[in-house]
Protein backbone atom coordinates (compact mmCIF):
# COMPACT_ATOMS: atom_id res chain seq x y z
CA UNK A 1 0.00 0.00 0.00
CA UNK A 2 1.43 3.23 -0.84
CA UNK A 3 2.01 5.96 1.73
CA UNK A 4 -0.94 8.10 0.84
CA UNK A 5 -3.58 5.04 1.37
CA UNK A 6 -2.25 4.38 4.77
CA UNK A 7 -2.86 8.32 5.47
CA UNK A 8 -6.63 7.89 4.37
CA UNK A 9 -6.85 5.05 6.96
CA UNK A 10 -5.72 7.02 9.85
CA UNK A 11 -9.10 9.18 10.85
CA UNK A 12 -10.93 5.48 10.30
CA UNK A 13 -8.69 4.21 12.82
CA UNK A 14 -8.66 7.45 15.23
CA UNK A 15 -12.58 6.95 14.68
CA UNK A 16 -12.38 3.54 15.74
CA UNK A 17 -10.46 3.50 18.60
CA UNK A 18 -12.13 6.92 19.85
CA UNK A 19 -15.50 4.95 19.19
CA UNK A 20 -14.61 1.85 21.51
CA UNK A 21 -13.56 4.49 24.33
CA UNK A 22 -16.93 6.16 23.95
CA UNK A 23 -18.89 2.45 24.23
CA UNK A 24 -17.15 1.85 27.31
CA UNK A 25 -16.94 5.04 28.78
CA UNK A 26 -20.69 6.44 27.95
CA UNK A 27 -22.06 2.53 29.17
CA UNK A 28 -20.65 3.35 32.44
CA UNK A 29 -22.64 5.25 35.05
CA UNK A 30 -21.26 8.27 36.67
CA UNK A 31 -23.03 7.85 39.77
CA UNK A 32 -21.89 4.37 40.61
CA UNK A 33 -17.96 5.68 41.34
CA UNK A 34 -15.34 2.76 42.57
CA UNK A 35 -14.32 2.81 45.92
CA UNK A 36 -11.22 3.98 46.65
CA UNK A 37 -11.56 1.53 49.70
CA UNK A 38 -11.24 -1.64 47.84
CA UNK A 39 -9.06 -4.48 48.72
CA UNK A 40 -8.30 -2.18 51.59
CA UNK A 41 -8.42 -2.64 55.32
CA UNK A 42 -11.98 -0.83 56.77
CA UNK A 43 -11.25 2.46 58.12
CA UNK A 44 -10.30 2.74 62.15
CA UNK A 45 -13.76 3.82 63.79
CA UNK A 46 -15.60 3.17 66.71
CA UNK A 47 -19.33 4.66 66.69
CA UNK A 48 -22.02 5.00 69.73
CA UNK A 49 -24.73 4.14 69.92
CA UNK A 50 -28.20 5.69 68.52
CA UNK A 51 -29.06 6.77 72.44
CA UNK A 52 -25.19 7.79 72.83
CA UNK A 53 -23.82 4.50 74.47
CA UNK A 54 -19.96 3.84 73.66
CA UNK A 55 -18.39 1.43 70.78
CA UNK A 56 -21.71 -0.01 69.65
CA UNK A 57 -19.97 -0.52 66.58
CA UNK A 58 -16.45 -0.42 65.72
CA UNK A 59 -14.14 -2.04 63.33
CA UNK A 60 -13.36 -4.78 65.30
CA UNK A 61 -16.62 -5.84 64.76
CA UNK A 62 -15.86 -6.11 61.21
CA UNK A 63 -13.79 -9.66 61.51
CA UNK A 64 -14.74 -13.11 61.66
CA UNK A 65 -17.78 -13.48 58.96
CA UNK A 66 -18.32 -11.58 55.63
CA UNK A 67 -20.64 -9.05 56.38
CA UNK A 68 -22.75 -5.94 54.98
CA UNK A 69 -22.28 -2.48 55.97
CA UNK A 70 -25.39 0.01 55.52
CA UNK A 71 -25.32 3.68 55.40
CA UNK A 72 -28.66 5.17 56.33
CA UNK A 73 -30.89 7.51 57.63
CA UNK A 74 -34.31 8.33 58.59
CA UNK A 75 -34.21 10.93 56.61
CA UNK A 76 -33.36 9.43 52.89
CA UNK A 77 -36.59 8.14 51.15
CA UNK A 78 -34.70 5.35 49.49
CA UNK A 79 -33.28 4.00 52.76
CA UNK A 80 -37.54 3.31 53.45
CA UNK A 81 -37.38 2.03 49.96
CA UNK A 82 -34.57 -0.54 50.62
CA UNK A 83 -35.55 -1.64 53.92
CA UNK A 84 -37.55 -4.46 53.26
CA UNK A 85 -34.39 -5.90 51.02
CA UNK A 86 -32.21 -5.51 54.32
CA UNK A 87 -34.89 -7.19 56.87
CA UNK A 88 -34.64 -10.08 53.26
CA UNK A 89 -31.06 -10.10 53.46
CA UNK A 90 -30.60 -10.07 57.17
CA UNK A 91 -32.86 -13.32 57.30
CA UNK A 92 -31.18 -14.92 55.15
CA UNK A 93 -28.11 -15.26 57.17
CA UNK A 94 -25.76 -11.99 56.13
CA UNK A 95 -25.17 -9.91 59.14
CA UNK A 96 -25.53 -5.86 58.28
CA UNK A 97 -23.83 -3.20 60.05
CA UNK A 98 -25.63 -0.10 60.22
CA UNK A 99 -24.00 3.25 60.23
CA UNK A 100 -26.57 5.77 61.08
CA UNK A 101 -25.39 9.04 59.58
CA UNK A 102 -26.51 12.57 60.43
CA UNK A 103 -29.70 11.41 61.96
CA UNK A 104 -31.39 12.24 65.41
CA UNK A 105 -32.17 9.45 68.22
CA UNK A 106 -35.77 10.05 68.08
CA UNK A 107 -35.80 9.83 64.41
CA UNK A 108 -33.20 7.07 63.97
CA UNK A 109 -35.53 5.03 66.34
CA UNK A 110 -39.06 5.87 64.74
CA UNK A 111 -37.63 4.92 61.36
CA UNK A 112 -36.05 1.58 63.15
CA UNK A 113 -39.47 0.95 64.55
CA UNK A 114 -41.92 2.06 61.77
CA UNK A 115 -39.69 -0.17 59.22
CA UNK A 116 -38.03 -3.16 61.04
CA UNK A 117 -34.64 -3.36 62.02
CA UNK A 118 -32.30 -5.70 60.26
CA UNK A 119 -28.81 -4.42 62.14
CA UNK A 120 -26.57 -6.93 63.76
CA UNK A 121 -25.35 -3.21 65.31
CA UNK A 122 -25.85 0.33 64.67
CA UNK A 123 -23.42 2.94 65.03
CA UNK A 124 -24.40 6.85 65.26
CA UNK A 125 -22.27 8.47 62.85
CA UNK A 126 -23.75 12.59 64.18
CA UNK A 127 -21.48 14.56 62.16
CA UNK A 128 -21.11 12.65 59.30
CA UNK A 129 -17.03 11.98 59.78
CA UNK A 130 -17.03 8.30 59.57
CA UNK A 131 -18.91 8.16 56.33
CA UNK A 132 -16.49 10.66 55.17
CA UNK A 133 -13.72 7.82 56.23
CA UNK A 134 -15.35 5.65 53.85
CA UNK A 135 -15.90 7.51 51.53
CA UNK A 136 -19.39 7.40 51.67
CA UNK A 137 -21.27 10.07 49.02
CA UNK A 138 -24.82 8.72 48.19
CA UNK A 139 -27.41 6.95 50.66
CA UNK A 140 -27.87 4.48 50.91
CA UNK A 141 -24.83 3.00 50.24
CA UNK A 142 -23.57 -0.80 51.23
CA UNK A 143 -20.16 -2.48 51.29
CA UNK A 144 -19.34 -5.71 52.02
CA UNK A 145 -16.85 -6.52 54.21
CA UNK A 146 -14.81 -10.23 54.38
CA UNK A 147 -13.73 -11.92 57.05
CA UNK A 148 -10.51 -10.43 57.76
CA UNK A 149 -12.18 -6.84 57.46
CA UNK A 150 -11.02 -6.10 54.33
CA UNK A 151 -13.98 -3.93 52.16
CA UNK A 152 -14.29 -6.02 48.76
CA UNK A 153 -17.04 -3.89 47.01
CA UNK A 154 -19.46 -0.82 47.67
CA UNK A 155 -23.00 -0.44 46.17
CA UNK A 156 -24.60 2.81 46.07
CA UNK A 157 -28.30 3.34 46.27
CA UNK A 158 -30.97 0.84 47.02
CA UNK A 159 -30.21 -3.16 46.53
CA UNK A 160 -32.88 -4.20 44.56
CA UNK A 161 -33.60 -8.27 44.34
CA UNK A 162 -31.74 -8.06 41.08
CA UNK A 163 -28.76 -6.58 42.69
CA UNK A 164 -28.72 -9.07 45.43
CA UNK A 165 -29.22 -12.12 43.15
CA UNK A 166 -26.47 -11.36 40.49
CA UNK A 167 -24.32 -9.31 42.56
CA UNK A 168 -24.37 -9.17 45.74
CA UNK A 169 -25.19 -12.77 46.67
CA UNK A 170 -22.65 -14.21 44.57
CA UNK A 171 -19.96 -11.97 46.31
CA UNK A 172 -21.03 -12.86 49.66
CA UNK A 173 -20.96 -16.63 49.08
CA UNK A 174 -17.52 -16.52 47.13
CA UNK A 175 -15.97 -14.64 49.94
CA UNK A 176 -17.52 -17.17 52.56
CA UNK A 177 -15.46 -19.59 50.65
CA UNK A 178 -11.81 -18.03 50.90
CA UNK B 1 -27.74 56.92 32.69
CA UNK B 2 -27.98 52.69 31.53
CA UNK B 3 -24.59 53.03 31.78
CA UNK B 4 -24.27 54.07 35.74
CA UNK B 5 -26.56 51.58 36.95
CA UNK B 6 -24.31 48.77 34.82
CA UNK B 7 -21.54 50.02 36.80
CA UNK B 8 -23.06 49.92 39.72
CA UNK B 9 -24.39 46.28 39.39
CA UNK B 10 -20.81 45.22 38.40
CA UNK B 11 -19.62 46.59 41.28
CA UNK B 12 -21.65 45.02 43.96
CA UNK B 13 -21.57 41.29 41.77
CA UNK B 14 -19.37 38.72 43.74
CA UNK B 15 -17.95 35.86 42.51
CA UNK B 16 -20.43 32.89 42.97
CA UNK B 17 -19.14 30.82 45.74
CA UNK B 18 -21.08 28.41 48.59
CA UNK B 19 -18.36 29.54 51.29
CA UNK B 20 -20.43 30.38 54.38
CA UNK B 21 -18.27 32.95 56.10
CA UNK B 22 -19.01 30.78 59.59
CA UNK B 23 -16.72 28.32 58.08
CA UNK B 24 -13.75 30.16 56.98
CA UNK B 25 -10.82 30.35 59.11
CA UNK B 26 -8.72 32.94 61.38
CA UNK B 27 -5.40 32.41 59.20
CA UNK B 28 -5.87 34.15 56.12
CA UNK B 29 -2.96 32.14 54.38
CA UNK B 30 -4.41 29.18 55.51
CA UNK B 31 -8.33 30.29 54.71
CA UNK B 32 -6.54 31.06 51.32
CA UNK B 33 -5.02 27.56 50.86
CA UNK B 34 -8.50 26.04 52.07
CA UNK B 35 -9.88 27.99 48.85
CA UNK B 36 -7.61 26.86 46.44
CA UNK B 37 -7.53 23.00 47.15
CA UNK B 38 -11.58 23.49 47.43
CA UNK B 39 -11.47 24.53 43.56
CA UNK B 40 -9.60 21.51 43.13
CA UNK B 41 -11.53 19.16 44.34
CA UNK B 42 -15.07 17.87 42.87
CA UNK B 43 -17.95 17.76 44.35
CA UNK B 44 -19.09 14.02 44.22
CA UNK B 45 -22.42 15.12 44.43
CA UNK B 46 -23.21 17.18 42.05
CA UNK B 47 -20.19 16.14 40.01
CA UNK B 48 -19.42 19.68 37.68
CA UNK B 49 -18.41 21.73 40.14
CA UNK B 50 -15.72 21.73 43.21
CA UNK B 51 -16.42 21.62 46.08
CA UNK B 52 -16.26 25.51 46.52
CA UNK B 53 -19.04 25.89 44.56
CA UNK B 54 -21.62 23.18 45.54
CA UNK B 55 -23.84 23.95 48.13
CA UNK B 56 -24.55 20.20 48.61
CA UNK B 57 -24.03 18.79 52.20
CA UNK B 58 -21.24 16.69 51.21
CA UNK B 59 -19.55 19.71 49.61
CA UNK B 60 -19.80 21.55 52.83
CA UNK B 61 -18.48 18.46 55.02
CA UNK B 62 -15.33 18.36 52.99
CA UNK B 63 -14.39 22.36 53.04
CA UNK B 64 -14.48 21.96 56.82
CA UNK B 65 -12.81 19.01 56.79
CA UNK B 66 -10.21 20.59 54.57
CA UNK B 67 -9.69 23.49 57.23
CA UNK B 68 -9.46 21.56 59.87
CA UNK B 69 -6.20 19.68 58.48
CA UNK B 70 -4.66 22.63 56.66
CA UNK B 71 -4.62 23.70 61.02
CA UNK B 72 -3.45 20.56 62.21
CA UNK B 73 -0.25 21.24 59.88
CA UNK B 74 -0.81 19.01 56.70
CA UNK B 75 0.48 20.39 53.51
CA UNK B 76 -1.90 20.72 50.17
CA UNK B 77 -0.54 17.39 48.94
CA UNK B 78 -1.19 15.89 52.42
CA UNK B 79 -4.80 17.08 52.38
CA UNK B 80 -5.70 16.01 48.66
CA UNK B 81 -4.09 12.82 49.52
CA UNK B 82 -6.60 12.19 52.17
CA UNK B 83 -9.42 13.34 50.19
CA UNK B 84 -8.66 10.50 47.70
CA UNK B 85 -7.61 7.73 50.00
CA UNK B 86 -11.19 8.20 50.68
CA UNK B 87 -12.61 9.01 47.70
CA UNK B 88 -10.57 7.80 44.97
CA UNK B 89 -8.67 10.09 42.16
CA UNK B 90 -12.31 10.77 40.49
CA UNK B 91 -12.57 13.64 43.31
CA UNK B 92 -9.47 15.63 41.69
CA UNK B 93 -10.79 18.06 38.52
CA UNK B 94 -7.23 18.09 37.74
CA UNK B 95 -6.57 13.85 37.32
CA UNK B 96 -3.09 13.00 37.82
CA UNK B 97 -0.77 11.45 34.64
CA UNK B 98 -0.91 7.93 35.39
CA UNK B 99 -1.20 5.36 32.57
CA UNK B 100 -5.16 5.19 32.48
CA UNK B 101 -5.14 8.83 32.30
CA UNK B 102 -2.36 9.30 29.72
CA UNK B 103 -4.87 9.09 26.96
CA UNK B 104 -7.36 12.24 28.93
CA UNK B 105 -3.64 14.40 28.60
CA UNK B 106 -2.11 13.51 25.29
CA UNK B 107 -5.25 12.85 23.28
CA UNK B 108 -5.98 16.75 22.46
CA UNK B 109 -1.91 16.82 21.85
CA UNK B 110 -2.33 14.05 19.28
CA UNK B 111 -5.39 15.17 17.52
CA UNK B 112 -3.87 18.86 16.78
CA UNK B 113 -0.83 16.87 15.77
CA UNK B 114 -2.64 14.88 13.45
CA UNK B 115 -4.66 17.67 11.85
CA UNK B 116 -1.86 19.25 11.34
CA UNK B 117 -0.03 16.80 9.54
CA UNK B 118 -2.98 16.10 7.92
CA UNK B 119 -2.85 20.56 6.60
CA UNK B 120 0.67 20.15 5.66
CA UNK B 121 0.03 17.21 3.39
CA UNK B 122 -3.34 19.04 1.94
CA UNK B 123 -1.41 21.99 1.01
CA UNK B 124 1.54 19.88 -0.41
CA UNK B 125 -0.65 18.10 -2.48
CA UNK B 126 -2.18 21.48 -3.81
CA UNK B 127 0.76 22.59 -4.84
CA UNK B 128 1.92 19.88 -7.07
CA UNK B 129 -1.57 19.63 -8.64
CA UNK B 130 -1.04 23.06 -9.65
CA UNK B 131 2.14 22.86 -11.32
CA UNK B 132 1.01 20.42 -13.74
Amino acid sequence: MTMRRLIYLLPILVLAVLGAYFAVGLGRDPQQLPSALIGKPAPQFALPSIEGQPLAFSTADLKGEVSLVNVWASWCPPCVAEAPMLLKIARAGVPIFGINYKDKPEDAKGFLARYGNPFKAIGADRDGKVAIDWGVYGYPETFVVDRKGIVRDRHISVITERDWQTKLLPLIQRLRGE
Amino acid sequence: MKWIFVALLLLIAVPAHAVDPREMLPDPVLEKRARALSAELRCVVCQNQSIDDSEADLAKDLRLLIRSRLTAGDTDQEVLDYVTARYGDFVLLRPPVTGATAVLWIGPILFAALGAVGIVLYYRRRRTDVST
